[in-house]
């Protein structure tokens, strides 16, 4: 475990050295800082105001870059460092396989997560200051989503890095995985499916195993219970799951399905050549 | 202490080791020579457990790619390039030093032998230093523990004379204690610290020697070399080796034991001025 834990705060202080995380850190604090500056507690949306209606926007706004920055970031900087011979050097060094990955894996989830939810604390912070009411409910939840959709893509992109031997092949790889995703959106693909005679219960089993859609899906149920917004569908997915439920799969589903990823990337790693 | 059996490694259709044999024993400090693709590093590699390969590497008795951290404990190693990364120094020696069980005291003390400031370091990023100064941090490291196996890939291409002559002393410190394997593209450049010339091409070993080692890594030579005329490049090559002249024809100066070759062969470059070459071994 210590080897673990030494491991996850190298790669800690190397990340918050590059300059990938300062963009990073600037987009997620700079959203929140306009959502203020743009006085988006005024307005109004669903009779959503103040501090929730922040958090509304925020989230969609969170899910819909987060996935793309983590899958990209983590696969440049993984295969990236196996190119520049980081992974020669310090897999010289006496450590387990196990420790290294996992401590990786580790180190870039605390980093990759701490902005996001830094970023929503500063929101909180600043709410209490000016005497705004505190939805704690739904910043829990809101902080479970967010932690899931880091923990998911992390596992993926591990497993691209695993994968690809070089940076380019493995952005290439990460870009497409996230288009994919993107293409399966309710909005694109599954309206195509259904107009050419496709079940509804496939697309919306389609929609289920999607990461993107999930969260989607899920932010919008944790401001509009009923899913109005969705349509018929969404008689499909909260007479299966009830709306606890489907918050409860919108959490487990992706930290599954990120555990199961890189756990394939580790396996993959461990078997092949190292740098 | 170390062999290879039958070892092969092939990328895609290329085979890079192609049955390689070879067997290590205690003592042995060998100058791993050839050119660029002649399997050197793949060698390295399958010997620290980094690549897969058909055939057997022993280290022990023990697979280096499955007993990876008893293997790897035993082995420092200085890779030709320099890692990138961005940790500070004082960080990237504390993390070596715990995951090798070692004092970080004893880097230190090696890094400060060869000329360093770890003060003044300790809180720079690795990536940000000088192409030396990464060099002796990277053999700080290696030689800075108790490593029985010492693996350096052109170890000593980035240091000044001073910092090759303090190097060859650590080396001669633990040339009873370790097994060192040297690589390097020119034989001249390493043939004074070993006593076997291993050359490798195309992925197989295609000599294997004993060689002289009656050079004491310790010993320093005492040299004068005095040139027909003043000359202004000759000047700035032999100022690289910390000589001085008072008036640009005769220049004195030390040159370490084990670097003689390689100041030979600096000289030979300006064969056509030079006079006269005096070098006498340093009394101890």
């Amino acid at each position: 475990m210590k080897h673990l834990w030494l491991t996850a705060w190298a790669d800690i202080i190397e990340s918050i050295r590059a300059k990938w995380f300062i963009v990073y850190s600037s987009v997620f604090g700079g959203i929140v800082v306009l959502l203020f500056v743009f006085g988006i507690t005024e307005s109004r949306i669903m009779g959503f105001t103040g501090l929730t209606r922040l958090l509304i926007t925020y989230i969609q706004l969170t899910i819909a870059i987060l996935p793309v920055f983590v899958l990209i970031t983590t696969v440049r900087s993984v295969a990236g460092d196996r190119e520049a011979g980081v992974f020669e050097y310090l897999l010289s060094l006496p450590i387990s396989l196990a420790a290294w990955f996992w401590g990786r894996f580790l180190g870039r989830f605390i980093v990759v997560f701490l902005p996001v939810f830094l970023a929503m604390i500063g929101a909180v912070i600043w709410a209490s200051i000016k005497g705004a009411d505190i939805p704690w409910g739904l910043f829990l939840s809101y902080t479970g989503l967010l932690l899931a959709v880091a923990w998911c893509f992390l596992g993926i992109g591990m497993l691209i890095s695993s994968i690809a031997r070089s940076s380019d092949v493995a952005q290439g790889l990460a870009f497409m995985v996230w288009l994919t995703f993107l293409l399966f959106l309710d909005l694109i693909l599954l309206g195509i499916m259904i107009r050419e005679g496709l079940p509804s219960d496939t697309a919306v089993i389609l929609s289920l195993i999607n990461p993107l859609q999930v969260f989607r899906t899920a932010a919008m149920v944790l401001f509009d219970p009923q899913l109005v917004i969705l349509g018929p569908s969404a008689y499909i997915i909260l007479d299966h799951f009830t709306e606890t439920g489907y918050i409860i799969w919108s959490i487990v589903y992706p930290v599954s399905l990120g555990t199961l990823s890189a756990y394939a990337g580790y396996y993959l790693f461990k078997k092949g050549d190292l740098p | 202490m170390i062999k290879f059996d039958n070892v092969k490694k092939t990328f895609r259709r290329t085979e890079v080791l192609k049955g390689m044999n070879l067997d290590i024993k205690k003592g042995d400090r060998i100058a791993l020579v050839g050119s660029n693709g002649a399997g050197k590093t793949t060698m390295i590699r399958c010997l620290l457990g980094e690549y897969t390969c058909e055939g057997q590497v022993r280290v022990n008795g023990m697979d280096p790619r499955e007993e990876r951290k008893l293997v790897l404990k035993d082995i420092g190693f200085v890779p030709q390039l320099p890692p990138p990364l961005k940790m500070p120094v004082g960080q990237l020696i504390e993390f070596s030093a715990s995951l090798c069980d070692a004092d970080p005291g004893e880097m230190i003390s090696v890094l400060e032998r060869l000329g360093l400031d770890f003060n003044e370091l300790k809180s720079r990023p690795f990536v940000k230093l000088s192409g030396g100064q990464k060099q002796k941090i990277l053999i700080s490291i290696a030689l800075g523990r108790e490593a029985k196996i010492l693996i350096l890939d052109e170890p000593a291409a980035n240091l000044d004379p001073e910092a090759r002559h303090i190097f060859f002393q650590l080396l001669a410190e633990k040339k009873d204690e370790a097994v060192m394997l040297i690589s390097s593209h020119r034989l001249d450049e390493v043939a004074a610290l070993v006593n076997r010339v291993i050359e490798m091409d195309q992925g197989i070993v295609v000599l294997d020697d004993r060689v002289e080692d009656e050079v004491d890594l310790n010993s320093v030579l005492n040299s004068e070399i005095k040139i027909k005329r003043v000359d202004e490049a000759f000047a700035k090559a032999i100022k690289a080796w910390s000589f001085e002249s008072e008036d640009g024809t005769s220049w004195q100066g030390q040159v370490a034991g084990p670097d003689r070759l390689r100041f030979l062969g600096v000289l030979s470059r300006y064969a056509a001025i030079l006079k006269d070459i005096h070098m006498v071994e340093q009394k101890k």
